[in-house]
């Protein structure tokens, strides 16, 4: 899929970047704003695979432009080697994620939260350069999307309370199903909602105790990857998410048909993949999160609570587990 | 929980005779004595030469005048002449479900449609031996697991869904649970009415109408249900059966105006299936293979543990997706646990599935048989130790022997493959690390078995088991109240409980 918007011409390119970075790092930039002869630090936005920062080993990048088609930033495409090393990263990280007890995992991932308060300025810059939100929007968004990562995280120590059940079976035993996480979860991020779409997506799976391969929004992914230095930062262990960016027709086939990942939120698949995506998702019984066919990608409001913060959206990575045990002497 | 009693189970050897020493058994002797015929009388039962499809309330030919037989696999003669349904068939069922759902079923006040679901629980229990009777001679299972376990839970599973249609609104609170519309439910031939219930039963609890195709082998308990529904008034629609090949089972599922897909059968057509609906709105619900592991530790109860894997894999012929077929032995206790195998196996009784006392009937089909056949050929051929207790198999019908491997290694078929018959593979283990890492080495989650006298044990195990249900020791325990489902390639969404009636609502806020 190529970038909506035309490459620059080389002549304007400078100039136009230089806007566009204005705008994306307004916040570090204003206090040596006065001074003209300071020369900008850029940042290189690179993969997010087993806690660690690689480019993609395939060496290759797309260029990112802002809604109104100023350049961004060359972001990693990544390559069906990329999909694979972060699966990997994942089934190793998803043990350990797994048995944190409840409420550890509740703090790790409320921690998340604290961190992302003190980017605010810094998400808002990329949300307003990538969707074209006015600054006041682009702020209500990133705020949005901290109180929603707060919601999930509160679920760590009551999923299994509400979702579980000790059931009353006709004879002597005693039995209760709790519920337990999938495993290896593959996240599509929703392609226009970079940051609060994304977080509505990836809280669920990461609450129910799973590890993530999550593929970035491939025209606004900047965001994600900002995320991940968030992660990187707080207690989240490598691994558990993992946030490749890069083209989808080349990422979510790889990801849908890879046999180590348990199941694929398929909300941000294009609806004309969407059939492929699934066919091969079949082929290995993976479980699948999908946005009805009736909701169009672009018009969803991500903003409307009771939409996204709901506990089927947990359940949807949870496997539910049985016991059975006899009583009596 | 670590004093807590195993199960105990009715033993065929008589009191007081139950050393196998006094027998001088395990070494493939018959035992030494006759039983008496008891045969449960097929009276009760008048099987009709045709049956129709059931559709919009009625019983219809096939569009094609087209039908199949279906056979008794305990004598291979036909018991009767079913229609053989068309896609034309399979339209006409979804129109009427459809219709049903829009102008009755749907708007019935969900009081109203618990009390047709009680109705059809209370009508099963009355005819309970018919139907166990009809079970036994379509499907080949023995008459007292018919009559004990299908037909009852069968029951059950209504009544207990039958109280959630009008309590809907606790199932999943803050919510408003809407009914999906029409289900396609496509059940397999190993429990045929008890699955009928599990497809039906939450499904109309939640509001929604049903087609249901049986397995090609073992319409008849289906059909029997479909004059069920006509005692119980229930409404001409909201229950369609068409019976016919697996091609309109794919109708079914592919079919635009059908809201919701079941399954329960092999993973191979679950991938089908799953891959039939890719691309659409449609729910999806998979109940489908395994290859479950009975651990058995050196503190277990080993008479119970005995009994607790032969029911585990001997039950219904091991024709069970959930069934024990993979027994893990630890080192220590494994030769001593054989020997008492041995003895077990040697008193299991296989022959009429309506004598009262047969253990082990019929298997389904030829072609089921046909495929044990050679997965046993397999495991011999790749150097595993087979033992099959001596017992007469009668001349007609297809039978197979209670049949036991050791020597089993993890790469061999039938430590692998789904066998779908009365064969155990028997592996052995060191350290409980080993007895997790072979249990999960499968790509099956459906279920497990845990035996032993430590209660933290069972719980980490238990734990750490990635299958949808553990027994403790116990084995193949089932109840509508309790969600029913697997891991991984076993399939997705859980039947039973609570959480059975999930995959048949779509809820939105209040």
């Amino acid at each position: 899929m190529a970038t909506r918007a035309r490459k620059p011409s080389a002549s304007s390119t400078s100039a136009r970047t230089g806007t566009a970075r204005a705008a994306a790092t307004r916040a570090q930039n204003s206090a040596v704003a006065a001074s003209p002869a300071r020369v900008e630090v850029r940042k290189t936005y690179k993969l997010y695979i087993g806690g660690a920062f690689p480019r993609t080993e395939s060496g290759r990048s797309y260029l990112v432009v802002g809604d109104d088609g100023t350049l961004l930033a060359n972001a990693c495409r990544a390559s069906r080697k990329d999909v694979r090393d972060a699966v990997r990263a994942a089934r190793g990280a998803f043990p350990g994620w797994a048995a944190k007890t409840a409420m550890t995992g509740g703090q790790v991932l409320y921690r998340v939260a604290e961190l992302m308060e003190g980017r605010r300025e810094q998400f808002a810059a990329e949300v307003e350069a990538a969707e074209g939100l006015r600054p006041a929007a682009a702020r209500a968004v990133v705020d949005r999307a901290i109180d929603r990562w707060v919601w999930y995280a509160g679920w760590a120590d009551k999923i299994g309370q509400v979702l579980g059940s000790s059931n009353p079976v006709a004879a002597p035993y005693f039995n209760f199903t709790i519920p337990e996480a999938t495993g290896v979860v593959g996240v599509v991020a929703p392609e226009t909602s970079s940051l609060l779409g994304l977080v509505s997506r990836l809280a669920p799976p990461l609450v129910a105790g799973n590890a993530v391969v999550l593929i970035a929004s491939e025209k606004r992914p900047l965001s994600a990857v900002t995320l991940t230095e968030v992660l990187a930062t707080s207690d989240v262990p490598g691994g558990v998410v993992n946030v490749l960016t890069g083209f989808k027709k080349e990422l979510v086939p790889v990801l849908a048909a890879h046999e180590d990942v348990d199941a694929l939120d398929t909300w941000g698949v294009a609806d004309e993949m969407r059939t492929e995506v699934e066919t091969l998702a079949a082929e290995d019984i993976k479980r699948l999160a999908r946005r009805p066919t009736t909701v169009a990608e672009a018009r969803f409001d991500w903003l409307d609570d009771a939409a996204t913060e709901r506990p089927e959206w947990i359940a949807a990575f949870l496997e539910m587990k049985t016991v059975w045990h006899p009583i009596g002497g | 929980m670590a004093s807590m009693a195993t199960d105990t189970k009715t033993s065929l050897v008589p009191a007081g005779d139950r050393s196998p020493s006094s027998w001088g058994l395990g070494d493939g002797q018959a035992v030494p004595w006759e039983y008496a015929p008891a045969p449960e009388s097929r009276d009760i039962v008048t099987i009709k030469p045709r049956y129709g499809l059931f559709i919009g309330g009625r019983d219809v030919a096939a569009s094609d005048g087209g039908t199949f037989a279906t056979v008794n696999p305990a004598t291979e003669e036909t018991l009767a002449l079913v229609a053989k349904a068309t896609p034309a068939d399979a339209d006409k069922a979804v129109h009427a479900a459809r219709r049903a759902q829009k102008r009755s079923w749907g708007t019935l006040p969900g009081k109203e449609r618990a009390k047709y679901l009680f109705r059809i629980a209370r009508i099963l229990q009355e005819r309970s031996r018919e139907f166990a009777v009809l079970e036994s001679m379509d499907t080949g299972k023995p008459i007292k697991e018919s009559r004990d376990v299908d037909v009852p839970l069968a029951a059950a599973h209504f009544w207990y869904y039958a109280g959630w249609a009008d309590k809907l609104e606790y199932a999943f609170p803050g919510r408003v649970a809407v009914p999906l519309g029409v289900a396609a439910q496509i059940i397999p031939w190993n429990f045929p009415l008890l699955m009928l219930a599990w497809k039906i039963a939450p499904a109309l609890a939640a509001g929604n109408t049903v087609v249901l195709k049986p397995a090609s082998t073992t319409p008849l308990s289906a059909l029997l249900f479909a004059d069920v529904c006509r005692q119980a008034d229930l409404p001409p629609g909201v229950v369609n059966i068409v019976t016919g090949p697996g091609e309109i089972g794919m109708a079914l599922v592919t079919h635009p105006d059908v809201n919701k897909v079941a399954f329960t059968g092999s993973t191979e057509i679950g991938k089908r299936i799953a891959k039939g609906v890719a691309g659409t709105d449609k729910g999806l619900t998979l109940e489908l293979g395994g290859k479950a592991a009975n651990i058995v530790f050196d503190d277990a109860p080993l008479d119970q543990a005995v009994e607790g894997i032969v029911n585990g894999i001997y039950f219904n012929q091991g024709e069970v997706c959930c069934a024990g077929s993979r027994l893990l032995a630890q080192e220590s206790i494994v030769e001593p646990l054989i020997d008492k195998l041995k003895d077990r196996l040697s008193t299991i009784r296989v022959g009429d599935p309506l004598d009262k006392n047969t253990d082990v009937g019929a298997i389904n089909s030829k072609s089921q048989l046909e495929k044990i056949t050679e997965l046993v050929a397999s495991g011999v051929a790749e150097g595993a130790e087979m033992y099959q207790p001596a017992c007469d198999l009668p001349d007609r019908g297809y039978f197979f022997r209670p049949t036991l491997f050791t020597n089993v290694a993890q790469s061999h078929r039938i430590a692998r493959e789904e066998i779908f018959g009365p064969v155990l593979s028997v592996l052995t283990f060191r350290t409980p690390d080993e007895a997790v890492e072979k249990a999960n080495n499968t790509v099956y989650g459906l279920s497990a078995g845990i035996w032993t006298d430590k209660g933290s044990r069972i719980l980490e195990m238990a734990q750490r088991m990635r299958a949808g249900v553990v027994w403790a020791n116990t084995f193949n325990k089932f109840d509508p109240t309790s969600p029913f489902g697997g891991y991984k390639e076993s399939g997705f969404g859980r039947e039973g409980g609570m959480h059975g009636l999930h995959a048949y609502v779509r809820l939105e806020d209040r």
